[in-house]
């Protein structure tokens, strides 16, 4: 979608002033869903009055409502006939020799690991009979713990994705495997004079043992030759501030299970970005979970210029720019006692920082300080001073070898690289890997042009991407589900990646292609990795021993023993004189950071994430430049309103976003949009800004912004399926929790006798499932929404149908804030059907499509619907779905591999909804019953459950007292949404507690528990 | 003026008595059509690549089901045996009987056999073999006499309300565990199906009615 006017209905302008006054009122809205929402603009009238915007039924293409009836008059007498035609002859193929192990009908799970950023997630991948189809976390794997991110959920799309590279090509051309190997070789024996002078392997991080012993063995065959690694946004700042404080790479690791206090410095470790996010969501929610009395509920500041998911779950939230945090960790640092270190806290944080080193202080040995990835290493350094400081190392911090295998400093690497590449000292150019640097390389490094004096240019990846159409040859990569290797996690456990399905267009490993460097050219990755392993000591020394290795390390997903030991370190004596103090950047502040969906632009021809709305903003297919509401006034601009930002002398035209809690005079941008070879999904979508990026600074800088006048149209899913301001959502501080326990009750909107009711009364005896959802441990990281989206084969739609309210997720992650419109509270709420039992949905379909189940389910039987949408219009939580296209692709043969055999392809014209994974529950009873037992607790686990690296999601049988679910159901902070209408919802939500530290210095929005909230709809009179 | 004569009445009462016996009649031919075999496709032989006998390998040679459904009793698919299968048995009799050319071809080919899908349900429908096999619906039950059938054939018409017949009252149909592949079964001499069908259920913890009929047990 190009630069488009905005229709009539948004050109009423939001007033900032206003809405911020009627927040400081007493009886505005306490919980807020968007700006739009403060000031009940039109749109935002619109979107919560009807079921759909005004035209949403509308088509889209030129055929009108009337030629479109006369159409549908004819073919449905044709639907008439064609009824009673026969179904279409079937074809029955079995295996010629059937695997031993496989079934037809039942898929098979094979342990592996996903790597992104050198850091690996341990997986279990759903096979049915070859096609992989759905990611679980593996259990035992140290850095999934059973969880996987969205990333991980989204890669099985990219694995079939019709849009990746599919044949070897040499400038176009399409090449044997044979002669790419005689050009390599020929271009290899101009190397051998000059040792590889002009040799130059680019990769990603790696991770992977036997990758980097292959690398090194070419490094040996050729002294001169250089490796760089490159991310492209790489953690070279939190190496060399472990450089910086201890003379040498170490990775911390923490512990947050034992952590009661935590600073986060800009450390966004709860995200789906930051490396071992999955293991440290689950320790930090374990600790924010309530249980009695709410004793040993943690605390977490955050100090942070965007307002970040881990600032959404902070007790306080500092904002302040990315440049200011290192004053303010200086600030703390010399009131906890590190020595050597002085500073001024940024102006109105001095009181704060004196409360938070306080409240550090009195946690000794049980608090956790922890530095971002932009942060520059002098705050890593800090950040590390102080946990040795507060004695927190070897209790709630540890220290190890780094997992990737050779840590380097990408940025400077990246730079030697362009800078030989200009001066023509590189002959050969070998470039392995998704980091794409044609696009993702800081600008200034004006790296496509000095790629162009390299005569021979090797590019491997799953895309003919930016950088592989400046390359000669270049070779299609095999997908980490196709390709044999292995990859170590954060505390260094290591994983052989086994291959789910042969590559299906040829791909090669990057093992295989690195091999074409060595006097072995053609081995397989199969051979490579496993010889790699049987001389590791962990392989047990005989090869009958390897095999009986071999073959548990497959099984388990991790080999053991490969955990690396924690290290002793001692801070280097003069640590601190060497630590640079940051300077605040004076005007607006540029800051770039991974994007939520699309990562660094690897996941950008992903429809799934580009869909997925991202944590905070909710905008889907696009990126922004994010902005406080205090900078929109400034610069006079509001949502969608292009900017031209201007950082050391480049400039991008981006749009703005007003995000509440963002710090004023700073603007925040993702990285990985604005690609032109990502494929048919994700070209043209959002704004590159990389282009702005330059290599000094890659995290932030200086930069200055102007309104140009012009206007984009962003799509935000943060106002779709608005509810009544009813405490939609309910929170309280830990204090008020322990005076009223059940707050969370008293604040519903009317109080009924639940037992009067028109609806016929049912009895469940068996089982009856239900679910519960933690507000408090939720991070509203989405991967729930992707994995329910791979596991129900739900459509993706596209950012026009978006924008038309028409996107099919069955799950939502609704955001609320509270509190001011500067520093809000953020609260998630994943939103699936409520499953009501007294369904508002059931009565009113004329076909008796939706039904209810025994056990209590909503049932939707797709067959029967005939899209009258009487359901969604009655559905009180606005979680019913209506495909109004044919969204499903029925015609790319690759997508027919990926779907979900378990669960029926809807077609145009049918609603659909959660079912709470009907599929895996039946899966179960029929397991059940066939040994003659019950279904156990925890036994079915929904897909957004099983992903939930918070474990905010509990389903279970309710009837069973001692179920999981039922236990959390009794929990004083146990509400129903809309318990006033009488629907008796299955799902229900436990409310959010905070725990803010008492001293007044540091700024907290009021708790709202045990307030009655009246806000202005309500008043308003009833719909 | 009288424009229509006084019969007009009576033509009129027997027009409508009429068009109500058409009405009637086409909407009986309707369900009549819509339950027959030419719509279900029950009880029409199909061609297959090879024409495999159930007659023969069931009726005569008393091979079980299970020998090559070998999924039945795990899996929601019954399995369709590989070609080796046939070939555990067929290297050493029938060994170049032109007959079984296509199967010998398969097997040394590696390519597999296409069979024409006989018990062919709608996509929407999630059935599931492992849970009737295990709760005592034989196979006779819904494949009929597959020993007396040279050429496999669907017995039953695979509609909903056949389907419903069963999950309303099991009790009509269910047979001990150990009879599910008996063909031709009867109900042991003193007792009934009604009874033993009842006890069956009982034993079984066979889910009631309203379980049964729930739609997601079968649509999902």
């Amino acid at each position: 979608m190009t630069k488009s006017p905005k229709d009539d209905m948004s050109a009423e302008s939001l007033d900032i002033k206003a809405i911020r006054a009627r927040l400081e009122k007493a009886g505005g809205p306490q919980y807020w869903r968007s700006l739009e929402s403060v000031a009940e603009t039109p749109e935002f009238q619109e979107f919560l009055h009807r079921e759909f915007p005004v035209n949403a039924s509308e088509w889209t293409d030129p055929v009108g409502r009337r030629s479109f009836l006369k159409l549908m008059g004819a073919s449905a007498a044709l639907a008439g006939v064609s009824a009673c035609t026969v179904q279409p002859t079937e074809l029955i193929v079995p295996y010629v020799r059937q695997p031993e192990e496989e079934i037809p009908g039942k898929p098979l799970f094979f342990a592996t690991a996903m790597a992104l950023g050198g850091v690996a997630t341990g997986l279990l991948v759903e096979s049915h009979q070859g096609r992989p189809t759905k990611v679980e976390g593996n259990p035992d794997h140290p850095g999934s713990l059973g969880a996987t991110d969205l990333f991980a959920q989204g890669s099985v799309l990219t694995l079939y994705d019709p849009d990746r590279s599919q044949s070897l090509v040499q400038l176009g051309e399409i090449r044997p495997w044979a002669t790419f190997l005689t050009a390599v070789k020929s271009a290899l024996s101009g190397q051998a004079a000059s040792k590889g002078a002009g040799l130059r392997i680019v990769t990603e991080t790696v991770s992977s043992p036997s990758l980097a012993a292959q690398i090194q063995q070419v490094l040996a065959a050729y002294p001169e030759a250089k490796w760089i690694q490159w991310d492209a946004m790489p953690r070279d700042n939190a190496r060399a501030g472990a450089r910086l404080a201890f003379g040498e790479y170490v990775e911390p690791l923490y512990d947050f299970t034992k952590a009661d206090v935590v600073l986060s410095l800009d450390a966004d470790f709860l995200a789906s970005d930051g490396p071992a996010n999955l293991r440290y969501t689950r320790q930090f929610a374990s600790r924010r979970r309530i249980e009695g009395t709410g004793e040993g509920l943690n605390r977490l500041y955050v100090a942070e210029a965007a307002h970040s998911v881990t600032g959404a779950k902070a007790d306080h939230r500092l904002p302040m720019k990315t440049s200011q945090v290192d004053a303010f960790a200086r600030a703390v640092a010399s009131r906890v006692g590190v020595a050597g270190v002085t500073g001024t806290a940024p102006a109105g944080t001095d009181a704060a920082a004196e409360a938070i080193a306080k409240d550090l202080a009195a946690h000794r040995g049980r608090c956790i300080v922890i530095a971002g990835d932009a942060q520059p290493a002098g705050v890593h350094a800090l950040a590390h001073a102080m946990n040795e400081a507060l004695g927190n190392t070897g209790q709630t911090v540890t220290y190890l070898a780094t997992p990737e295998a050779v840590p380097s400093e990408q940025v400077a690497d990246l730079r030697a690289l362009a800078s030989d590449m200009d001066a023509g000292r590189v002959q050969v150019l070998l470039m392995i890997g998704e980091s794409n640097p044609v696009h993702s390389a800081p600008a200034d490094l004006n790296f496509a042009d000095a790629l162009g004096k390299v005569p021979m240019r090797v590019h491997s990846g799953l895309f003919l991407d930016e950088t592989a159409v400046l390359c000669h040859w270049h070779v299609p990569a095999a997908h980490y589900l196709e390709a044999w290797s292995d990859a170590r996690t954060l505390d260094g456990t290591t994983s052989i990646v086994q291959p789910l399905i042969q590559p299906m267009y040829g791909g090669k490993s990057a093992h295989e292609v690195m091999a074409t460097l060595t006097d072995l050219p053609d081995r397989s990755g199969y051979d490579i990795v496993r010889e790699y392993w049987m001389k590791q000591p962990q392989a047990g020394g005989d090869a009958a021993a390897f095999e009986k290795a071999w073959r548990r390390w497959l099984h388990d997903g991790v080999i053991g023993g490969t955990a690396h030991a924690p290290k002793t370190v001692a801070l280097a004596a003069d640590w601190a004189s060497r630590a640079a103090a940051t300077a605040a950047v004076a005007g607006l502040e540029v800051n770039f950071r991974r994007d939520p969906t699309v990562y660094d632009g690897r996941f950008a021809n992903n429809g799934w994430l580009q869909e997925m709305p991202k944590p905070m903003t909710k905008l889907t297919w696009d990126n922004a430049a994010l902005i406080a509401p205090a900078t929109a006034e400034s610069l006079g601009v509001e949502n969608g309103d292009v900017l031209e930002l201007r950082h050391e002398g480049r400039l991008l035209r981006v749009p703005a976003w007003i995000m509440p809690g963002h710090v004023a005079d700073a603007v925040t941008l993702t990285v990985g949009y604005g690609r032109t070879r990502a494929g048919r999904v994700g070209n043209g979508t959002g704004f590159n800004s990389y282009a702005l990026r330059g290599s000094a600074s890659p995290w932030f800088g200086a930069g200055e912004a102007a309104a140009s006048g012009d206007e984009y149209e962003l799509v935000s899913t943060q106002d779709h399926w608005a509810l009544e301001g009813r405490n939609v959502v309910r929170s309280a501080h830990l204090e008020e929790f322990k005076a009223k326990p059940d707050f969370a009750r008293e604040m519903e909107h009317l109080k009924l006798d639940q037992g009067i009711t028109l609806m016929p009364h049912k009895e469940y005896t068996g089982y009856a499932w239900g679910m519960a959802i933690d507000i408090n441990a939720c991070t509203g990281c989405g991967a729930c929404v992707v994995a329910c989206v791979a596991e129900n084969n739900i459509p993706v739609v596209g950012k026009e149908q978006v924008q038309r309210n028409r996107e099919m997720h069955w799950l939502r992650v609704d955001r609320y804030y509270a509190g001011s419109l500067d520093n809000p509270d953020t609260y998630f709420q994943p939103m699936p059907c409520q499953q009501c039992e007294n369904a508002p949905c059931e009565v009113v379909c004329p076909v008796a499509a939706t039904t209810h189940s025994a056990e209590g389910l909503n049932d939707m039987v797709y067959n029967r619907c005939v899209g009258t949408r009487y359901c969604s219009n009655n559905c009180p939580y606005k979680v019913r779905r209506f495909n109004f296209l044919l969204y499903q692709d029925w015609d790319t043969p690759q997508f027919k591999l990926q779907r979900n055999p378990d669960v029926t392809v809807r077609s145009r014209g049918v609603m659909e909804k959660c079912t709470y994974c009907v599929q895996r529950i039946n899966a179960a009873r029929v397991q059940s019953k066939r040994e003659e037992r019950d279904i156990r607790d925890g036994e079915v686990m929904t897909a957004c459950q099983s992903v939930c690296p918070a474990e905010a999601i509990v389903f279970g049988n309710i009837n069973d007292p001692n179920s999981r679910v039922a236990r959390l159901k009794a929990s004083p902070l146990n509400y129903s949404l809309l318990a006033e209408l009488n629907t008796r919802a299955r799902t229900t939500y436990l409310a959010a507690v905070r725990n803010p530290n008492p001293d007044p210095a540091l700024p907290a929005n009021p708790g709202v528990g045990g307030h009655h909230a009246t806000t202005e709809h309500e008043t308003a009179g009833e719909h | 003026m009288q424009v229509f004569p006084k019969s007009a009445n009576n033509w009129s009462r027997g027009s409508i008595i009429a068009g109500l016996f058409i009405l009637a009649s086409l909407g009986w031919t309707i369900l009549t059509i819509q339950r027959s075999d030419f719509v279900t496709q029950a009880n029409s032989f199909i061609e297959q690549p090879v024409q495999f006998s159930h007659q023969h390998h069931v009726g005569g040679i008393g091979i079980d089901c299970r020998y090559c459904h070998t999924a039945v009793e795990v899996s929601p698919s019954a399995g369709i045996p590989p070609t080796k299968t046939c070939i555990n048995c067929h290297s050493q009799i029938w060994s170049t009987s032109p007959y079984l050319e296509p199967v010998r071809a398969s097997f040394r080919d590696d390519k597999p056999l296409q069979w024409i899908r006989v018990h062919d349900l709608p996509d929407f429908v999630y059935f599931n073999h492992s849970i009737h096999v295990k709760q005592g619906v034989g196979c006779e039950t819904c494949h009929g006499r597959v020993d007396r059938m040279p050429l496999m054939l669907q017995a039953s018409s695979l509609q909903m309300e056949w389907c419903l017949n069963c999950h309303r009252d099991p009790s009509q149909y269910v047979r001990p565990r150990d009879q599910i592949t008996t063909m031709g079964y009867q109900v042991p001499e003193g007792t009934t199906q009604a009874e033993l069908g009842a006890q069956l259920v009982k034993a079984y913890n066979i889910a009631g009615v309203e379980h049964m009929t729930s739609c997601s047990v079968c649509h999902r």
